[in-house]
């Protein structure tokens, strides 16, 4: 696909061999605004990780168009807010992909700092220190670096958590701007009416895909139903993955044969799902 | 005024020793104290404390084969303070196990060895030397040593400033943007190790730590900057540097405590009256503003 941003090559992403997103292909068209839903433990997170690289594919393949630049918020931040820094610092740390380690900080960089910090509402707080912030102004100082990191591709995992309503307005309309500026944006949300009002499209997740696609459809009541039926726990004595081509078979001895069908056929379904997206 | 200039200045001017001790405290104060600072924000205050039990064996290896020399001595210092830290880094990145615990292990471990193999040559005054230095005692290549690792010091933190401030205030962003992360931690873990080893001709493996990591916690009352917390840090550092060095030519005492003891005095001092120390926050306050 041509104006793809990411590809999904029957991607598994998982730990310790349990997978946690499971056969997922498709593709995210350049400049779409995808939500990503399902309960907790369906693979969302993981899902956001794969994509920024910081966990490998246990099988599959996830491609990002070379040279696009990635945001993304992490739903644990593992922000130091003891750390002595003031909003303007934090805020400025997204000039990284601009000016890397050692290049100097303009007089244009400061501009587009603070034009960010007015633009999430955080005027006239350049000077507050981090741990002096509210949950809710801290996650606008992160949309603000967010902003300033002016990246083509912008991941953000639950956003939205302890968030009030006016703030919430307010972050939609910057992930709306955005994706006025033909930017690529994903992010995992609960809140399915949200999704509904303000999400063109949607990817519903139970471990492997559900349905992806215009975001109503996908969030239709049967799929919903679906996607509650998956088992969140880990299975330890679950057969090793038959469409799994990378795994070592060799040490998969008992009670693959009469599993094998009822598995395969789950795969099915959920390749189908895929399949209908990339259709 | 004539005895104020006899109690402060003529020491210095008089003695050659004094001076070099005065040198040595100065450059070690400007190289070590931000990296206390970086140390202290990282919450590894104590890693550093056990660093410095880490670089004993290497001493004392170089000790046991060359004598009381400080060039083998250097150079095992720093062979055992990168074996540590590399291996409990690589633990605590490579499994479960947090950073804490492995440096822990690594220290004991080393610490252990460290101990044992002083004590097969040499008697206890050799140990007390290893374990607590010798300031006014520095000798060119000891003060050589000390200010090629300050200018070393000095030049990595120009480098990498940016970066380590973003891996202390947001390492997960860091890493979602560069790859630094993981580079920058064990530079960072190898400038401790260089200021150690530098501070332990001088004030010896258990005090070099403190000249490290005191001023920086003391530094920490006082401002809600990382730079300027950094360079109170060295301004602590040196005043204690000099105070410690009188106190100790006055009084007749160790010097390397001494210099430890005046950064301690300046500690307790921040903690009561800094800025944000505890008479400032916990004074009960009436007055409050509108917004």
């Amino acid at each position: 696909m041509a104006d793809a941003c990411i590809t999904f090559r029957d991607l598994t992403l998982g730990y310790n061999s349990h997978p946690a997103v499971h056969h997922l292909s498709g593709a995210v068209r350049r400049g779409s605004l995808t939500a990503v839903v399902g309960s907790n433990g369906s693979g969302k997170s993981t899902l956001m990780k794969g994509v920024v690289g910081m966990l490998k594919p246990m099988a599959g393949s996830v491609a990002v168009t070379p040279g696009t630049r990635v945001a993304y918020l992490p739903q644990q931040s593992e922000l130091d807010r003891t750390f002595p820094a003031r909003v303007v610092d934090l805020v400025s740390l997204g000039l990284w992909p601009k000016r890397g380690l050692l290049g100097r900080h303009t007089a244009q960089d400061r501009k587009v700092v603070s034009e960010a910090l007015m633009a999430v509402g955080l005027e006239g707080f350049e000077q507050r220190p981090i741990d002096t912030l509210s949950g809710g102004q801290l996650q606008r100082a992160l949309f603000a670096r967010i902003l300033v990191q002016d990246a083509e591709l912008i991941l953000l995992d639950e956003p939205f958590n302890a968030i009030d309503a006016s703030t919430l307005t307010d972050l939609i309309a910057l992930i709306k701007r955005w994706h006025g500026e033909n930017r690529t944006v994903m992010v995992v949300v609960h809140d399915l009416d949200l999704v509904r009002t303000h999400f063109p499209e949607a990817l519903l997740l139970a471990r492997s895909p559900v349905a992806w696609g215009e975001a109503k459809a996908t969030l239709a009541p049967e799929n919903l139903l679906r996607a509650r039926q998956f088992h969140e726990a880990w299975d330890e004595n679950a057969p090793w993955c038959a469409t799994d081509d990378d795994h070592d078979h060799t040490h998969d001895h008992h009670g693959h044969e009469h599993l094998h069908h009822a598995h395969a056929h789950a795969h099915d379904e959920a390749g189908r799902a895929a399949r209908e997206k990339v259709a | 005024m004539d005895a104020l200039h006899q109690f402060l200045i003529a020491p210095f001017t008089e003695f050659a020793f004094m001076q070099r001790g005065l040198l040595g405290a100065v450059l070690l104060s400007i190289s070590a104290c931000p990296i206390g600072v970086f140390l202290m924000l990282r919450r590894m205050s104590l890693t550093g404390d056990a660093m410095a039990h880490a670089i004993l064996p290497g001493a004392a290896a170089g000790f046991l084969l060359y004598g009381l020399q400080i060039v083998p001595m250097t150079i095992g210092g720093l062979l055992a303070g990168a074996i540590v830290a590399l291996g409990a880094g690589a633990v605590s990145r490579l499994t479960v196990q947090k950073e804490d615990a492995s440096m822990a292990a690594f220290y004991l471990i080393s610490l252990a060895l460290g101990v044992t193999m002083v004590s097969l040559r040499g008697s206890s005054v050799d140990l007390m030397h290893v374990l607590f230095g010798t300031v006014l005692a520095l000798n060119n290549a000891a003060l050589m040593l000390i200010g090629i690792v300050a200018a070393v010091t000095l030049a990595a933190l120009a480098v990498f400033w940016r970066a380590l401030v973003a891996e202390c205030l947001d390492p997960l962003f860091l890493r979602s943007v560069s790859r630094l992360g993981t580079p920058v931690h064990f530079v960072f873990l190898g400038l401790v190790v260089l200021n150690l080893v530098a501070g332990f001709q001088a004030l010896g493996t258990l005090l070099s730590v403190g000249l490290m990591v005191l001023p920086a916690a003391a530094a920490r009352f006082w401002t809600q900057r990382v730079e300027t917390m950094a360079v109170l840090a060295i301004a602590f550092g040196l005043v204690s540097s000099i105070s410690g060095l009188l106190l100790s030519y006055h009084a007749a005492l160790p010097s390397g405590p001494a210099i430890i003891l005046s950064t301690g005095m300046l500690y307790f001092v921040s903690v009561l009256f800094g800025t944000r120390g505890v008479l400032a926050t916990r004074r009960p306050r009436h007055a409050h503003r509108i917004a």
